[in-house]
């Protein structure tokens, strides 16, 4: 695979994680155990959406710039193949919409299913600090467009980072219900972790050339930080070593085919439409 | 029977305590996070003005929730909470004896002085 290639596989790996993310915090809306919290969580949700639509928008603008023969080659998904035969360009939202679960490139973590609040948070939890310490590398990129982006994301992922770890203290040194509960939903999720540090052929060119992140190197500061908080939550580190992949590759878990239904019925259903 | 109708009105609180409400009333029961009052500062240098409450289980969240609900719009830099029930409010049942009696005294309001045109800014 060509630099370009590369270059654009790994803007829509982050893009992809913050959308699907973004997509699964928001169905708490309307739904939250308090108002508070359900504000809370839809701000976390449209920050996340946030960050998806500059990296989306990055995306494209790299597409948009590929000769038309390697264009062919990025994605199978029968929509956007009609577009690029029809020599019309992409954008943010054809990336969104119309591509299929397969040219995907999130982590299986992000895409797993709400279930409750302990479920929730430990979701965002691991996803919470391992992209606090991403952006803040991610701000060194030769790509400017990457380091603004990661600039002004690491700003709201702080505070998110503060309301998950907050909440896995607050449930799992508080109750003996909300600490079994917790201690489950962790040791659950534990397996969709490893796949956060897995380089990618994208993630070891990025970062080789300076425009990514070693991520690989992460892992130590984020096994720091995640033994910190579970000690000063009274939860038990799971000791499993065997763990789930797959995502950037674009093999999903089943659950994604049902987000991306709910995602891109309006834009398939009514192509071109706004509201 | 204890149930009783919010007001909703400032000088409300401890009506709740009074009336036993957390027993038998079908809301704001026991098992419900504690109401605060938050207060945001707009921008440096101006005080910090009540802006509402909101519910959480303690000082920490109810800073975090102020921050979700109450400043998504640019509205604050710095946010106080304090939990509702300890703020003391005067009875408005008491208004006409508290209040009224100032009404009649206009020369409480300085416009009575002579100012040296020099001084500006008054």
């Amino acid at each position: 695979m060509n630099q370009s290639t590369n270059q654009l596989i790994y803007t829509l790996q982050l893009a992809d994680n913050a959308l699907i993310l973004g997509h699964r915090i928001s169905e708490w809306c309307g739904h939250g155990p308090v108002l508070e919290q359900d504000i809370a969580l839809t701000n976390t949700a449209l920050d996340h959406l946030g960050q998806a639509r500059s990296f989306y928008q990055h995306a494209a603008e790299q597409f948009n710039l590929m000769p038309a023969e390697v264009k062919k080659q990025q994605f199978a998904s029968p929509a956007l193949q009609q577009k690029i035969d029809k020599g019309e360009n992409l954008d943010e939202d054809d990336l969104a919409y119309l591509r299929d679960g397969w040219d995907f490139r999130n982590v299986l973590l992000v895409e797993q299913p709400n279930k409750d609040w302990a479920y929730t948070v430990v979701r965002s939890f691991f996803a919470d600090v391992f992209n606090f310490y991403f952006y803040k590398e991610l701000q060194k990129s030769k790509d400017a467009v990457l380091a603004a982006i990661a600039e002004k994301s690491l700003k709201e992922v702080t505070y998110h980072l503060r309301w998950s770890s907050e909440w896995m203290i607050r449930l799992g040194d508080g109750t003996e219900e909300s600490h079994e509960r917790m201690q489950t939903a962790l040791n659950e999720r534990w397996a969709y972790s490893g796949e956060l540090f897995e380089m990618s052929a994208a993630d070891k060119a990025m970062a080789e050339a300076g425009i990514g992140v070693d991520i690989a190197a992460i892992k130590p500061l984020w096994d720091a930080h995640v033994d910190g908080i579970l000690q000063e939550a009274t939860l038990e580190k799971p000791a499993n070593k065997w763990m789930q992949s797959g995502g950037k590759d674009g093999r999903h878990s089943e659950h994604l085919g049902y987000i991306l239904a709910e995602l891109q019925f309006m834009q398939r259903a009514y192509p071109n439409m706004e509201w | 029977m204890n149930q009783f109708i919010n007001k909703n009105l400032y000088g409300d609180y401890g009506d709740k305590e009074q009336a036993g409400g957390a027993e038998g009333s079908n809301h704001n029961t026991a098992a419900e996070w504690p109401l605060w009052e938050v207060f945001i500062r707009s921008k440096a240098g101006l005080d910090h003005k009540h802006v509402g409450s909101l519910h959480a289980a303690d000082a920490e969240m109810a800073i975090e929730n102020a921050r979700d609900v109450y400043t998504r719009r640019l509205e604050g830099i710095s946010i106080w909470v304090v939990e509702s029930k300890y703020i003391h409010a005067s009875d408005p049942a008491t208004a006409d004896s508290m209040y009224e009696p100032a009404n009649d005294k206009v020369y409480r309001h300085p416009t009575f002085y002579n100012l040296p045109d020099e001084l500006t800014h008054m």
